[in-house]
Parts: C-alpha cells; structure tokens; sequence
C-alpha cells in the first residue's frame, strides 16, 4: 500500500497584536517623549563632539589615582567601616525580620492548616495582629535607605552606627516581605503529616516548615548581603559612615585623583562580598 | 493508663559534632560581627539614651500632623511626574546601554560552547578575538554597577549642571550595568538545542541569536527591565539629595529645615508612587510572562 501523507495540519494563524497592546505602545512613545522634555534631557550635550571630549578630559583628570600612604590609610578605615556598616545592618536586618516574619505569614498567622479549627474570634485577632505586622514591614521597605538614615542621624549623631540602624531597619522591611513568601510558599503535606501525629503548632513550625523555609532564608539574606555594602559605600552622603563621606567631598572639591581610589576601593569592597556570597551560597545551599 | 510513649529519636544534625567547616564559620562569624560592632562604633546606649527618645519625640510631635496645604501639595505635583520621568527615561538609558553590551558578554555568544567548537578549535588567534569584546564588555559592565547610583549622579551633576537630566544618566549607568550582567545571565541560560539545530542548517551566528536566542529569552528580558524601572523610581527618588532633581530634593530640603511635617507627606506620596509602579508593572509581567 503507498504510503499517504498525513492531511496537513492547520498553522493556526499568528495572533494579531490585540488593539490593547497597539495602545499600551503608543503609551509608552508619548511617556518617553514627556519625559525627554520633563528632563531637559539633550543627548547632544552628552553624545555630542562636545560632550565626550569634556568626558575624555574629565577621565584623563582621574588619573593617576591618589596612591599616598595618608591617603589609603584612611581609605582603609572608610573602607573597614562600610564593610562594617553592611556586614551589622544585614544581621540586624535578619533579627527584625525574624521577629515579624512569623507573624506576617498569612499561614502561621491565622489562615490555613494550622487554624482551621480555630474559634473565629480568636481567628480575627490573630488576622489583626497579621494585618499590623504586614504593615509595619511595608512602612519599614518602602521608606528609602537615606531617609531612614538621616532620620538616625537625627536620633543618635553623625558616624557608621545611623548606617547600621537604618540599613537594618529597610533591609528588614525588604527580608520580612521575602521571607514571608517563602514561609507562605511551603509544600504543606509535611505540615498536615505532622499534624496527624499530634504535634502542636511550634513543633509544625520546628520540623515540618523551618526546615523547609531555611535555605530559602539564607539565600535571600545573602543576596541582600551584596546589595547593601553598595548602599553602605552612599551612607555618608548623609553623615551616617563609611566611603560615601569621603566621596561626597572629593566630588565636591575636586579632587580627581582620590575620587579614583575610592571608587577602586569601592570595587574592590564589592568584589570581596560578592565573592565571598558566591562563596557561602555554594557551601551552606 | 495512657501508654508510655517512646523517647524521641536522636535528631542528627543537633547530635553529631558540626563539622570543621560549621566550627569554622561559626568562629569567622563571630570574629566578623565583633570586629564590625567595633568598626561602626555600635553605642547601644546612644540609641536608648534620653536624648534620642527626645530627638525621636520631636521628629513625632513635627511630622504629625503632616504638611497637607493645598498650596503644598499643588507645588509638589511638578517634582512628583519628575520622579516618574527620570525612572522612565533612565530605564530606557539604561536598556540602551545594557542591550548591547550584554549580547557582546554573552559567553555562549562570543566565545564559549557549542556555537565555536568547530570554528575554534585550533585557532588560538580567532578565539582571543572573540575573546577580546567579550571581556571589555565584562569589564564596562561590572564598573557601571559597582559605583553607586548616587555617586554616578554626583560625577553627572558636576559634568551637565543641577537638575532631572544628570539623574537620568546615573540611572542608565549604574544599571546599564546591571541590566547587562543580567541580560547576558538570561542569554546563556536558554536551552541550547535550538541554537545546535539552526546552527546545523547553515545559520549565522546573527541568525542564531535572533531567531534561537530572542525568542526564548525575551519575555525573561522584558520583565526583569520592568522589575528594574520599579527599582528606578526608588532611585531616582533619591538621586535629588545630591541635586539631580525630583522628589528627593525636595525632601532633602525639607530635612535639612527639619520642616518634619512637609517630609512626612514626602516620604507618604513616594510610597503611593512606588507603590503604584510596583502595581503597574506587576500587571504588565503578568502579562508578559
């Protein structure tokens, strides 16, 4: 018998770019145009014959970098204090993050398996109690790094310690909202197994969640690890410690050839946390 | 009688010795955090010292209730959309710069993997020049992330004046650079077999980047920009304390003349915008994606 080809499928047709999308295009045309107005943006002034030739000199101006031995001693210290400042406020941020987490999740709050044979009354304390916490962390987030170090400023007196108190106080903010979704993102068979066996609410928590939620923890404190010594290096923008003080004055003054230590000394810092980060992730994961 | 219950098993992890590894980053640990406690010169007693509980008390009794006069909050509508377009314009900076030079540091690209075995092998000079652009890029890359943000603004505030336009060429740098890093994590991360597949029927590595490579990465790259501009309008809000414009100036000022109440209502309208960015592009990646 000869072979028959099978009967062609159908391709369906490409889908046409709904009229939303059209829109949502146009959209964003006119809110670049808005805003290339708004900013007195010139791209010109930047890309301009002008413009890099003003860039080429200001590179030239940098070098070579200030290398003095005055100079990197100070560095040195900036540098120990931003390290500092990153290493404390991530722990910090941790321990506040740790005490609210528990209370931020809606399924050790008041929802799920743990409370489904929970009086209501108790049930809708307990969702206050959620409600509260959630809202104390997005306070905490969405308040800006800077803002919460000039307030600590404010409080305590200029040097690295406002740093570590505000960089603790946003990043906690930032951990809680994250470690909530990890706690809120268990596979719940092990807690239900628990619960058959009797355990109580702690010992779910203790070996049927924690155990689980761990490394997801860690993970993500380590991520924010790195993205707070780059936020530690600014602090001093606004007296609260570290390199950001000196950089702010060497921008400010002129003054060329530290401004290129210190931005090595910057990278340099950035590198060894990154490093070092890469380092325990693949260690303690 | 209830029957007596078994005692519990030993649980391992608490009873066997930690290994030399735990014990000695236990140590590293607490050798860090102790150096660091005495490094940031951590004075617990300043923080729960009378003094600051008044400081506190003060900031309290100013910020509330906050500075809500019609006049006040006609005059802040102008930094407020100026926030929202330094984040828009500086993503798009920012994209322009990390497009192109994250193709050019993607391994898988340029030098590395299946795409050159054949090309490569035995060819050291050939390979060095594939090499070259890809570990420039790296290079640009990681110095546009590692300065920070603000320190970018300041140099830009110098170069072209006071104003939104420096904080828009910070924020294209700065994450210009990440936005690259990332491009290029997402562009080696795609499934190979497609590529080995257009690569078997004579396609150019031109054409296995559009037509093997895009495709699988681009709802990928769309929403990790659209994470990065809600990051933006964080940013660019504080770009203004060194003088790049928008809403942070504004509340640099209102700090600096610790007029608490005006910075209350400040620090309240950039949650509500960050806040609805984060809404806005939660709903376009959902779509995306």
């Amino acid at each position: 018998m000869a072979w028959e080809a099978p009967a062609a499928r159908a391709v369906p047709a490409p889908p046409r770019a709904a009229l939303t999308t059209w829109l949502g295009w146009a959209g964003l045309a006119a809110a670049l145009v808005w805003s290339y107005r708004g900013t007195a943006a010139d791209v010109g002034a930047v890309l301009g014959p002008e413009g890099l030739a003003q860039m080429a000199v200001y590179v030239r101006r940098l070098f070579p970098p200030d290398l003095s031995r005055a100079l990197l001693r100070e560095v040195a210290t900036s540098a120990a204090e931003t390290f500092a400042i990153s290493f404390l406020g991530t722990l910090l941020a941790v321990l506040i993050a740790l005490g609210l987490v528990f209370f931020a999740s809606a399924n050790l709050a008041f929802a799920g398996l743990l409370f489904e044979m929970e009086r209501p009354a108790v049930r809708a304390a307990r969702l206050l109690i959620y409600g509260g916490a959630r809202g104390l962390l997005n306070l905490l987030r969405t308040v800006p790094e800077l803002v919460w170090a000039i307030l600590f400023v404010f409080m305590v007196g200029l040097g690295p310690f406002p740093g570590v108190l505000a960089l603790g106080v946003h990043t906690a903010g930032v951990l809680g909202k994250l470690f909530a979704e990890v706690l809120e993102n268990v596979d719940p068979r092990p807690i239900e197994a628990l619960q058959g066996t009797g355990a109580g609410r702690l010992q779910v928590l203790a070996y049927g969640i924690l155990p689980q939620a761990l490394p997801h923890f860690l993970s993500y404190t380590l991520y924010r690890w790195e993205v707070n010594i780059r936020v530690a290096a600014i602090m001093g923008f606004v007296g609260a410690g570290g390199l950001g003080q000196r950089i702010h004055i060497a921008i400010s003054l002129f003054l060329e050839h530290q401004l290129l230590t210190l931005v090595l000394a910057i990278y340099v810092l950035v590198t060894i946390v990154d490093a070092l980060s890469a380092f325990l992730r693949r260690r303690l994961l | 009688m209830p029957p007596s219950t078994p005692p519990p098993p030993a649980v391992p992890f608490l009873a066997s010795r930690p290994s030399r590894f735990t014990r000695g980053f236990l140590l590293l640990f607490g050798l860090t955090t102790a150096a660091s406690w005495w490094a940031a010169r951590v004075d617990l007693s300043t923080l729960f010292s009378r003094e600051a509980l008044r400081n506190a008390l003060f900031f309290a009794a100013e910020g509330f209730p906050p500075a809500l006069s019609p006049e006040f909050l006609l005059f802040l509508v102008r930094p407020a959309l100026e926030t929202v377009q330094i984040s828009l314009l500086g993503t798009v900076v920012a994209l322009l710069t990390g497009l192109p030079l994250g193709v050019l540091a993607t391994a898988s690209l340029a030098h590395a993997g299946p795409l050159h075995e054949l090309d490569l092998s035995g060819r050291p000079v050939r390979r060095l020049l594939r090499f070259l652009p890809y570990g420039l890029s790296r290079a640009l890359l990681s110095l546009f992330r590692s300065v920070p943000e603000l320190v970018w603004a300041l140099v830009f505030v110098r170069a072209t004046g006071l104003g939104p336009f420096p904080g828009v060429l910070a924020i294209g740098v700065a994450y210009g650079g990440i936005l690259g890093k990332v491009y290029s994590e997402i562009l080696e991360a795609v499934d190979v077999r497609p590529l080995e597949a257009l690569q078997a029927t004579g396609a150019s590595r031109w054409g296995v980047f559009w037509y093997g490579m895009v495709p699988q990465a681009f709802p990928h790259l769309v929403s990790y920009t659209l994470y990065r501009w809600e990051c933006a309008i964080r940013a660019s809000a504080i770009l203004g304390f060194v003088g790049a414009g928008g809403i942070g100036q504004q509340i640099e000022i209102s700090m600096r003349m610790f007029n608490f109440g005006e910075v209350v209502t400040l620090v309240g309208i950039l949650v509500l915008m960050v806040a609805g960015t984060d809404a806005l592009s939660l709903r376009l990646r959902r779509r995306v994606l």
